[in-house]
């Protein structure tokens, strides 16, 4: 079952990279859908060159946002922090119920349109799940090693990087890979405000009435997605390891 | 009464309970002893079918319970199981109250019944009526769930570990509790256990299952005295077992047989009718007295025992 | 563990940080940031004025007054209700501020000019919320105090809306432009998001129960709607418009029914998938976690699967499931949003005219009321689930 998976994933992959480095080769694949001859394959640019546009400007949210996430869990599970604790954690709940469409939207008369609405809006989008996480595993270390780190003489600083953060680090990977997959799919609406992606060839497709556009641009998202996914889950398995914790 | 005729559960290859046959008188306690994976837990779930034989029958008061629907068979029959199973929404009342709604009692007669009940148990239901089971200490919790077993004025009972979860005080007091209600109800009662001195407290009969077999059904003196099986022996144990006896015999029946007329001279101590043999001789060595008064409830004599008197008993088995 | 400070614990000699914070934030908006954007028209971009600029001074120092006490209350009050009311003034001072202004800056009978909160404005608002907020949830109120207090925050913004208290404000007057469409694309956006949700409830459901059950089922189950969910929404409402324009070609039934490749029906159909994974997820997992040992019970007692299902299960799991249905109703409110795109109608329709006329104040036309939407979707599920719990504790 799991070499099934394996195999699973590494075809997708493989398919995924033979698709964006030479689109052509699908073309028949695509034709059906466009019976009035209109081209089966995008053609208004790179798709390659899209594809690492989209990713980039996820990874950059996402690691904007998980430093900016981590860094603010771990500032209100300090007893100095505490007091912002509960207010910090409704903001966040309540974040999450902001469709992304509204972040976006409202990100426009900030700075207008590009590349930045879209970078604010998945930054934000990705501080609440890596936030929840953070907190949430910090909050979860048992009492028991950090009373012995106490004992051994540890500082503060020293407690939250050798016995607090270790054990907290596979839930805020889980927060990471969370935020990752749901700003995969809030990218390609970045389109419409004019943000490089895969979202440019779904929006081509809808204006012009191409499904074979909307299909490729969303397989390649979801496709994307979908590979990310694993691929921190295999990072989040390593650090489990390494660190010992089932 | 329960007639339990050549009972077998099979899952593929493997044989779980294999042709147990025994009968169980009403208004008894059976307890049904065995190590883990004895298939006594099966056989016991055989009883109200939550396992279908897969051979054999079982019939209640004459009637075979293959007869009628399982579900109907299982609103005549109270069921307890270890960590009680109460239902974490519902309060204590309703939770009570279960049976006899499916069986549509009236709401009058049911709140009497529950009332009654939580009474017996020693839980006042002006306090613990609408507590909800969370709300509830443990031993508080197994009361419970013997009161919604018994709600339906069920003929029998059958107990799956039920005292297994509880802390050694709260567990004597719960089998003392049992007792009570086999008491006052005349219920007749089925209980699986893996621990021999829960069976010893409170069988009438035992019977010793090990890999699905019956090795002996008999009275619990019965298995120290005439032992079917070296299993039997080894489960009772070897090294106390003149002490297990005496455990099993009553004060007040050695006392008002075998007594001297006359009071011994010395001092004597005092000993409640119902404590066992082993109790009253534990009493005399720490006591350093020759002899112990057995006084009944009201604080009268019914006679006399002496260490030698018990030794006695204890030589004569 | 972590001392946490209450309102009631700290003394007067040690400030909240917390109110601390937000006074320093709202400080700086007050005194450096624009309070609102003077605009000749709707898409040209504007002139920031300050708060002195935009207000006369027997309008500002009332306001400010309001602003300080709340301010004062926050960094050293020790009464949670002071704090709270306090806020909530604040939170009105502003919003009337904005409004005064916007009511100065325009002459009377211009319908151009457009006057739009700025950011300071934007800024003071977000920190007196927070500050009511945080006082509010130390108050620790019940669902039903909850609900309550939603119900009445809504009452007074939607009175002050329907007096005309905000007319002048770009963002009404894009309403007046828009006023005979907004009410049939809100409704629209709620038909879309609750269709699709109760759809979704009644085929996810049954099918979480299933692969309860069915356990060789539950992973292939949630893989694929996992797989489902990571399929961006716009390419999954652009890539059910074909096969739902064939049908619709194809069986005339269909097309009588209104199923047709643009609209309503790949909008629905697409939040109808992405709805399944939560539910189904959160059924199965509700129901995983009901005590085995009471289902044993139920079952000993002599209750059918179906009572027991009924009796037993279902309640028990019933917070988990609620808790997929708010997932789903929150994401669909935001997912109708997008649907727009493909013609299906709903609050989006704004959103994507105000993008393509670059008018900010259309997108919020469009935004805010969707926000405000999915917030109060989440306060009342939220307060229904912790009900629920409460009974049981």
């Amino acid at each position: 079952m799991a070499r099934v998976g394996a195999a699973l994933k590494f075809a997708a992959l493989a398919a995924l990279a033979t698709f964006l480095v030479v689109p052509q080769r699908f073309a028949s694949l695509f034709a059906p859908l466009n019976p009035s001859g209109a081209p089966p394959i995008y053609d208004q640019g790179n798709l390659l060159a899209l594809a690492l546009a989209h990713l980039g400007i996820v990874c950059l949210a996402a690691v904007a946002s998980a430093v900016v996430a981590v860094t603010l869990g771990i500032l209100v599970t300090r007893d100095r922090g505490a007091r912002f604790l509960p207010l910090s954690r409704t903001l966040v709940g309540f974040g999450q119920t902001f469709p992304p469409v509204a972040v976006l939207a409202l990100a426009v008369p900030l700075v207008g349109f590009g590349e930045k609405p879209t970078l604010i809006a998945l930054f934000a989008y990705g501080l609440l799940p890596v936030f929840e996480n953070t907190v949430a595993g910090l909050k979860a270390v048992p009492a028991e090693p950090l009373d012995a780190a106490r004992g051994m003489g540890m500082s503060a600083s020293e407690r939250l990087r050798s016995v607090e953060l270790p054990l907290a680090l596979p839930m805020i990977l889980e927060g990471v890979r969370l935020s990752v997959v749901i700003n995969v799919g809030t990218a390609t609406i970045g389109s419409t405000v004019a943000a490089k992606g895969l979202g440019e060839v779904i929006i081509a497709g809808l204006l012009s009435n191409n499904d074979a556009f909307v299909l490729q641009g969303g397989l390649a998202t979801g496709l994307i997605a979908v590979l990310l996914y694993e691929a921190i889950g295999v990072l989040e398995r390593r650090v489990c390891r390494t660190s010992r914790i089932a | 009464m329960i007639e339990i005729e050549r009972l077998t559960k099979a899952y593929g290859g493997t044989t779980v309970v294999d042709e147990v046959s025994f009968t169980v008188e009403r208004g008894s306690i059976t307890v049904v002893v065995g190590t883990s994976g004895s298939g006594k837990s099966t056989l016991l779930r055989m009883i109200n079918r939550l396992v279908e034989p897969s051979a054999g029958r079982v019939r209640i008061d004459g009637r075979d319970t293959a007869k009628e629907p399982a579900h109907l068979l299982r609103r005549r029959i109270g069921y307890v199981i270890q960590g009680n199973g109460l239902f974490p929404h519902r309060t204590v009342a309703q939770n009570v109250a279960t049976v006899p709604r499916l069986l549509g009692w009236d709401e009058t007669r049911i709140a009497v019944r529950v009332r009654e009940l939580l009474e017996l148990l020693q839980l006042d239901p002006r306090d613990y009526a609408d507590k909800f089971p969370h709300q509830l200490s443990g031993g508080q919790q197994q009361r419970v769930g013997v009161a919604r077993a018994l709600a339906a004025e069920p003929a029998v009972v059958l107990m799956d570990e039920p005292f297994g979860a509880l802390d050694p005080i709260i567990r004597a007091k719960a089998q003392q509790d049992l007792l009570e209600v086999r008491r006052r109800y005349g219920t007749t009662v089925v209980v699986v256990t893996h621990d021999m001195d829960e069976a010893f407290r409170l069988g009438d009969r035992v019977a010793v299952m090990s890999r699905g077999r019956v090795l002996q059904y008999d009275r619990p003196a019965a298995l120290l005295t005439r032992p079917a099986d070296p299993f039997v022996t080894q489960l009772t144990g070897v090294a106390d077992r003149a002490l297990r006896l005496l455990s099993l015999r009553r004060a007040a029946e050695v006392a008002t047989a075998s007594s001297p007329s006359d009071p011994p001279i010395g001092n004597t101590a005092r000993v409640r009718e119902d404590a066992s043999l082993r109790d009253v001789l534990s009493e005399l060595l720490w006591s350093g007295s020759p002899a112990a008064a057995v006084v009944d409830a009201e604080g009268r004599t019914l006679g006399w025992l002496t260490v030698a008197a018990i030794l006695a008993q204890a030589r004569a088995s | 563990m972590n001392r946490v400070a209450t309102g009631e614990s700290r003394s007067l000699a040690r400030p909240d940080p917390l109110g601390l914070a937000l006074f320093a934030v709202g400080a700086v908006a007050l005194a450096g940031l624009p309070f609102v954007v003077f605009k000749m028209n709707r898409i040209v971009p504007g002139v920031p004025l300050d708060f002195g600029a935009a207000l006369p001074s027997r309008l500002a120092v009332p306001c400010l007054l309001v602003c300080a006490l709340s301010a004062a209350a926050a960094v050293a009050g020790r009464s949670a209700w002071l704090r709270l009311v306090t806020a909530l003034g604040g939170l009105a001072a502003v919003a009337a501020a904005a409004a005064a202004a916007a009511d100065r800056l325009t002459p009377p009978g211009n319908l151009v000019f457009r006057i739009a909160p700025g950011a300071g404005c934007w800024l003071l608002l977000a920190c007196a919320a927070l500050l009511a907020v945080d006082a509010a949830m130390q108050l620790r109120p019940g669902p039903i105090a909850r609900v309550l207090g939603l119900v009445i925050c809504l009452g007074a913004t939607g009175m002050a809306f329907s007096r005309g208290v905000f007319d002048d404000l770009s963002i009404m007057r894009e309403y007046a432009v828009h006023a005979h469409r907004f009410a049939a694309e809100a409704l629209r956006h709620l038909e879309l998001a609750f269709g699709s949700l109760a759809a979704a409830v009644a085929f996810a459901l049954p099918l979480g129960l299933m692969c309860h059950r069915l356990p060789s089922l539950r992973a292939p189950t949630l893989s694929l709607l996992n797989v489902v969910q990571t399929i961006p929404s716009i390419a999954l409402f652009g890539i059910l418009m074909a096969p739902l324009a064939a049908l619709s070609a194809a069986v005339p039934l269909a097309a009588k029914l209104g199923i047709e490749g643009i609209g309503a029906a790949p909008a629905v159909v697409a939040l109808f998938l992405y709805s399944l994974l939560p539910i189904v997820a959160n059924t199965a997992l509700g129901l995983q976690r009901v005590s085995p040992a009471a289902i044993e019970a139920a079952r000993g007692m002599g209750l059918t699967e179906g009572q027991i299902l009924r009796g037993i299960e279902l309640p028990l799991a019933l917070p988990a499931i609620l808790a997929g249905i708010r997932i789903v109703l929150i994401q669909n409110i935001g997912l109708t949003t997008i649907a727009a795109l493909i013609g299906a109608g709903g609050l989006g329709t704004f959103v994507f005219q105000g993008i393509g006329q670059t008018a900010i104040d259309l997108v919020l036309l469009g935004a805010l009321p969707t926000v405000a939407l999915a917030v109060a979707s989440g306060v009342l599920l939220d307060a229904l689930i912790e009900s629920i719990d409460r009974s049981r504790a």
